[in-house]
């Protein structure tokens, strides 16, 4: 490839003094980091409310102290209230999918690796970079300030359906000012995500070395490519969408409003709006959001699969295609979470199909990484593991889909536990391994320091049984019928059997939660105290394992790295072992040979 | 420890799969004419997906079984066919799996949506609010009196803003808490929505839909065995949505004529 203008745009000096270094920081290994960090913050917040909201559930008359400091009106005597409870499930998903979800495999690991990956010294536009993040951090606060307003936070969930979420305070708790910064905080972010993917995307299409083609490119980084392509048609539509949604609020437009809704006694003072308007906009970004958060952990895993496997996927260009075709039919399967939404019945037959199809390349990469493994000589430790799981968790979560895929049978499963069960495991939990899995794997590269694997195994022991107990049992919730959102079953249709059901839930995430804290520990003991990581600890074969550990600011220094093979050179004669890395000019001899 | 996760994987699998299996968690009786076919499908589809969970776990705990730890110098092998073999079993299994369920599936769906409710199907509309449902029938002049929000009253129970002193159709029209049906007979539910997204929801009929604010609906349905069935909301609407639930109240054709009879006379 040659050096081109934009290629030496990028550079930037060393940086001097601790803000530059650390704070703003335009290094995009820094800015990986940080939005790591981030992410790190909002999961245990999320996974905090997630704990307040399952023991609610089951003990609806707990007292949980403290609770009261944080709301006084939403918890009184720190007895949690029903709005109260809908307020933490709507912090809850939008802290997961926003903050978690998106930022982690994608934002995080991307940041990091995509430059390094490809050879480049930088970001395309560090200074862009250094915006999304801060951006993205002050979405962060933003939406965190819910929590301390008199309303708290908003009670609509994190999908935010109007009118409820449009019509302003009338609505209920949290309705006025909560609901506002909301929307303030998700159009902050979509901002972010805009600038971030654009630049993903120049960054790939412009800084790869010389001898960097595009199939040369690790799948980790082809899926960063990808989503960040998803990232920037889907965020490009939830943006207009919020704005819409804060003129609806507070400058008396009415776009998803329609005439004669009388909400609390009061007739609204609005006219020709649309609910369904705003369910097709959030949708046509939220799908494509759930592979935002997807396929990063499926090229991460990928990636860390072949190297514990020591020996390339049976064909890592079919992945590649499939995640594309995922990317690509992810646009039109959005209808597919409003089968019983009141649009036309024809058109749910139409979001079915492609709903369906989506299987297929999902299929072939699940065969892929099956009948990889085969013959392979799997080396296990934390990060393989994970990946391991992951691929156990995206079929789980994948067959659940298959179910929801059909509008008859989503006549009976729409709005159940059902839905929940499949989404935590396939875009949660699967999604959440492949960052696991990044973190085992490329930890020593970040900090020059090893994890501790025992730790690090036993942490993958309890959270993948954890997960099963969590998230298998919601399934039966939804067969039988049991709806979610609901902040206590005060029916007479929940039996015994089913609210046992549910304790042995809570008793699940208690414990599968508290063993994050066995993570936690790891990260910031090894960060310190671990043992010091070799350059390439993994003998792995991408340019990330060819420099320092950690990198210099500069990644490759003065070198400018030429790349001569395709990624994964494993199961080889090198001189260096079973494998030859991507710039190093010796030419691979097949093992068998 | 490559060995602990397959032996792992292999009990999660299981385990997970037991209940369905025994049918621990079944899903409560249909009382519906087209339940069935929901019914099914699903059936159908637990046994293709239920197929596809355990086999991929099993292998997959068989591979990790039994090529971690291998004896140095053991060749590599690879899968016989490579990647083929796995597009082309993924092309043809799951395509002809999305044909069998996608297009024999929409079946169910058609039947409920795409077919127009017979013509002397008994019409009652349902107003979903905060939080709260209401019914009303049409009385005996068989047409509804407009609804008008502005004349929206709780306090004076004019749940559905009606006004009978200026219009005749409105004068007899019964409002009641409880969804009361005669069974085997057809019913057209007219959804309207008060003020926010509510659903409508009864797992034995087999039929959840949507409440969408200026957007009125219908479904319509047929229930089969007398008895008394929980309505319950299914579209986040606000504080007491959890609380928001009404009841199905399925009676015999004779019992029906009686209440509403008795209805009428309370007028």
């Amino acid at each position: 490839m040659q050096e081109t203008s934009a290629q030496q745009g990028h550079v930037h000096a060393p940086p001097e003094g601790f803000i530059r270094k650390h704070v703003f920081s335009l290094d995009h290994k820094v800015i990986g980091k940080q939005y790591y960090a981030l992410a790190l913050v909002a999961v245990f917040v999320g996974m905090f409310l997630s704990w307040l909201m399952r023991i609610h559930l089951v003990w609806p008359n707990a007292k949980i102290p403290g609770l009261e400091l944080l709301s006084k009106v939403g918890a009184p005597g720190g007895v949690m209230t029903p709005e109260y409870y809908l307020s933490l499930l709507t912090m809850h998903g939008t802290l997961m999918v926003f903050f978690v979800l998106t930022n982690a495999p994608f934002a995080a690991f991307g940041n990091y690796f995509l430059p390094i990956q490809i050879g480049a010294e930088d970001m395309a536009f560090p200074r862009f970079n250094m915006m999304s993040f801060w951006t993205t951090f002050l979405a962060f606060v933003v939406l965190i300030m819910a929590f301390f307003i008199p309303d708290g936070p908003p009670i609509a969930g994190w999908t935010s359906y109007s009118p409820l979420m449009a019509v302003g305070k009338d609505a209920g708790p949290g309705m006025q000012w909560g609901a506002s910064l909301w929307g303030i905080s998700i159009a902050i972010f979509c901002i972010a995500s805009l600038l971030g993917s654009l630049n993903f995307i120049a960054t790939t299409l412009d800084l790869r070395a010389k001898g960097m083609t595009l199939m040369r490119m690790p799948i980790s980084t082809w899926a960063w490519f990808i989503t960040s392509c998803i990232s920037l048609l889907a965020f490009a539509v939830l943006l207009p969408a919020c704005i819409l949604l804060i003129l609806d609020r507070h400058a008396g437009t009415s776009f998803f409003i329609p005439a004669g809704l009388v909400i609390s006694d009061k007739l609204q003072p609005h006219s020709g709006g649309s609910p369904l308007l705003w369910q097709h906009l959030f949708w046509f970004f939220g799908h494509p959001e759930v592979y935002i958060a997807i396929l990063p952990a499926m090229g991460i895993v990928s990636h860390i699969l072949i190297n514990s496997m020591r020996k390339p996927l049976l064909s890592a260009k079919v992945v590649i295609y499939s995640m594309m075709s995922i990317g690509f039919l992810s646009y039109m399967v959005w209808g597919h979470h409003m089968f019983v939404s009141g649009m036309n019945p024809m058109s749910s037959l139409a979001f079915s199909f492609p709903t369906l199809t989506i299987t297929i390349p999902a299929t072939i990469m699940t065969l892929i990484w099956l009948g990889s493994l085969y013959g392979a000589d799997i080396q296990i430790n934390s990060a393989s593991l994970f990946a391991l799981g992951f691929i156990s968790m995206f079929v789980s979560g994948g067959v659940s889909g298959f179910f929801l895929a059909q509008p008859s049978i989503d006549i009976y499963l729409h709005g159940t536990y059902f839905v929940v069960g499949h989404f935590h495991m396939v875009m949660g939990v699967a999604a959440l391994f492949g960052v696991f899995a990044g973190t085992y794997f490329w930890f020593p590269k970040m900090s020059g320091r090893m994890m501790n694997d025992s730790w690090g195994k036993l942490h993958f022991l309890i959270t993948f049984i954890g997960t099963y107990c969590i998230f298998m049992p919601f399934h039966y919730l939804g067969l039988v019928g049991n709806v979610r959102r609901y902040s206590s079953f005060v029916d007479d249709f929940m039996g015994p059997d089913l609210m046992n059901l549910h304790r042995f839930i809570t008793i699940s995430a208690l414990i599968t939660g508290a063993a994050q804290f066995i993570f936690l520990f790891n990260l910031i003991y090894s960060r310190f105290k671990g043992a010091m990581a070799p350059d390439n600890p993994w003998n792995a074969t991408t340019l990330e394992w060819s420099m320092p550990s950690p990198p210099p600011w500069n990644n490759f220094g003065d070198r400018h790295p030429i790349v001569y093979h395709d990624p994964y050179q494993y199961g080889v004669k090198g001189s260096k072992g079973d494998f030859v890395m991507q710039d190093s000019p010796e030419q691979a001899i097949a093992s068998g040979d | 420890m490559g060995k602990i996760f397959a032996v792992v994987l292999v009990i999660v699998a299981l385990v997970s799969a037991y209940p369905i299996i025994v049918n621990k968690y079944a899903m409560p009786e249909d009382i519906s004419t087209h339940g069935h076919m929901i019914d099914d499908q699903l059936h159908e589809t637990m046994w293709e997906a239920g197929l596809s969970f355990i086999g991929a776990q099993l292998v997959l705990a068989f591979f990790v079984w039994s090529f971690t730890n291998r004896k140095v110098g053991s060749p590599l092998k690879s899968f016989p066919g490579g990647a083929r073999v796995m597009v082309i079993a993924a092309i043809v299994l799951v395509g002809t799996e999305i044909l069998a369920l996608g297009v024999v599936g929409q079946k169910a769906w058609a039947t409920v949506y795409f077919t127009a409710p017979k013509p002397d199907a008994l019409q009652i509309q349902s107003q979903a609010g905060q939080f709260a449902f209401y019914f009303r029938y049409p009385g005996a002049d068989g047409k509804f009196g407009a609804i008008h929000p502005d004349k929206i009253d709780e306090g004076n129970q004019n749940y559905f803003g009606l006004d009978p002193a200026n219009e005749v159709e409105a004068r007899d029209d019964i409002v009641s808490g409880e969804l009361v049906i005669p069974a085997n007979r057809e019913v057209q539910l007219l959804m309207h929505a008060k003020d926010v997204g509510h659903s409508f929801y009864v797992r034995e009929l087999r039929i959840q839909q949507d409440f969408v604010p200026g957007l009125d609906l219908a479904v319509h349905f047929t229930a089969t065995k007398v008895g008394k069935y929980e309505i319950v909301c299914t579209q986040l609407c606000g504080l007491g949505h959890y609380n928001m639930k009404a009841y199905l109240n399925v009676m015999s054709p004779e019992d029906y004529d009686k209440w509403m009879k008795a209805q009428e006379a309370a007028q």
